[in-house]
């Protein structure tokens, strides 16, 4: 960790967030068109609507996708998963092109071409922003050390 | 479908307003997230230590994260409520990629991230993609 190298294991969780976020919301975008209009006026039907199948199925893999997520952000900054997250976008368009033979437009493929450069220029960087001064951090961690340290001295 | 609706289509400042809340909450719920992740320390170390359940209760008693999960709760309704009444080819590209570059700004000041020329670069890559891609 100190040279800010992630592991294989690493990036198998990058690739579960980037994958699971975009399965997710395609199905919850699934069951929402299916339901009725929603007005501010009624705003506990949106709590029925996660009841609904493609909403529960979609709310699961978006729980996949914050677990993975809440580890990712627990070695990397912010600013170095968040591309991750958009390329699943791209691995769903490949996957609607090769698999279900979706067309893609120029614009996406455009979309693709600009996503995948910005991924892999953030990718080339280090995954952690140096701290200048761990020292407070490790008192965060174990106050108990601290103070046992205090009292030797 | 939205001829089928009661409520008639949202006009262009309805819909602004729409993606402008989820473009605040979620921005705001991923830096408070991302700074409660930071202050637990490394969650696979953790887990290496105290296990499964170990790295379950150092999330569950970081009072942040439970301030950025409610702001991510509620741009998730509030994208819940703009689906519903705003085409997904509008609603999903314009928060996907506003939401990136106002995080780069947030990670930058409240964070105190590294948002070198190659992140801002990438951040405005993705932006323009995500956009093109979604629309």
């Amino acid at each position: 960790m100190a040279h800010h190298k992630l592991s294989a294991w690493q990036y198998t969780v990058l690739g579960l967030v980037a994958v699971s976020a975009p399965l997710g919301d395609t199905c919850l975008s699934r069951g929402m068109t299916n339901l009725p209009a929603i007005s501010l006026a009624h705003p506990l039907s949106l709590i029925g609507a996660v009841f609904t199948p493609w909403i529960a199925i979609g709310i699961l893999l978006l729980i996949g996708f914050f677990a993975s997520y809440l580890t990712a952000l627990s070695w990397a900054d912010l600013t170095y998963v968040l591309p991750a997250t958009a390329f699943g976008n791209v691995i769903v368009a490949l996957f609607a092109r090769f698999w279900l033979n979706e067309p893609i437009s120029m614009q996406r493929w455009a979309g693709i071409a600009l996503i995948t450069i910005g991924v892999g220029f953030v990718a080339q960087g280090p995954s952690l922003t140096e701290r200048p001064a761990p020292d407070s951090a490790v008192e965060d961690i174990d106050p108990a050390n601290a103070v046992e340290e205090e009292q030797v001295r | 479908m939205m001829i089928l609706n009661a409520a008639p289509a949202p006009g262009p400042w309805t819909a602004t307003a729409m993606i402008t809340a989820i473009v605040l909450s979620s921005t705001a719920g991923e830096v408070l997230t991302a700074s409660a992740m930071k202050s637990i320390g490394d969650l696979d170390d953790i887990r290496a230590v105290s296990g499964m359940k170990g790295a379950i209760r150092a999330v569950v008693t970081c009072p942040r994260f439970y301030a950025g999960v409610s702001f991510l709760a509620i741009s998730f309704f509030s994208l819940l409520f703009a689906l519903n009444h705003l085409n997904l080819s509008l609603v999903a590209p314009a928060s996907a990629s506003l939401t990136l570059v106002t995080n780069a700004i947030a990670a930058k000041f409240f964070l105190k991230e590294n948002v070198d020329r190659r992140r801002w670069t990438a951040a405005v890559l993705v932006c323009v993609g995500v956009y093109f891609l979604a629309h």
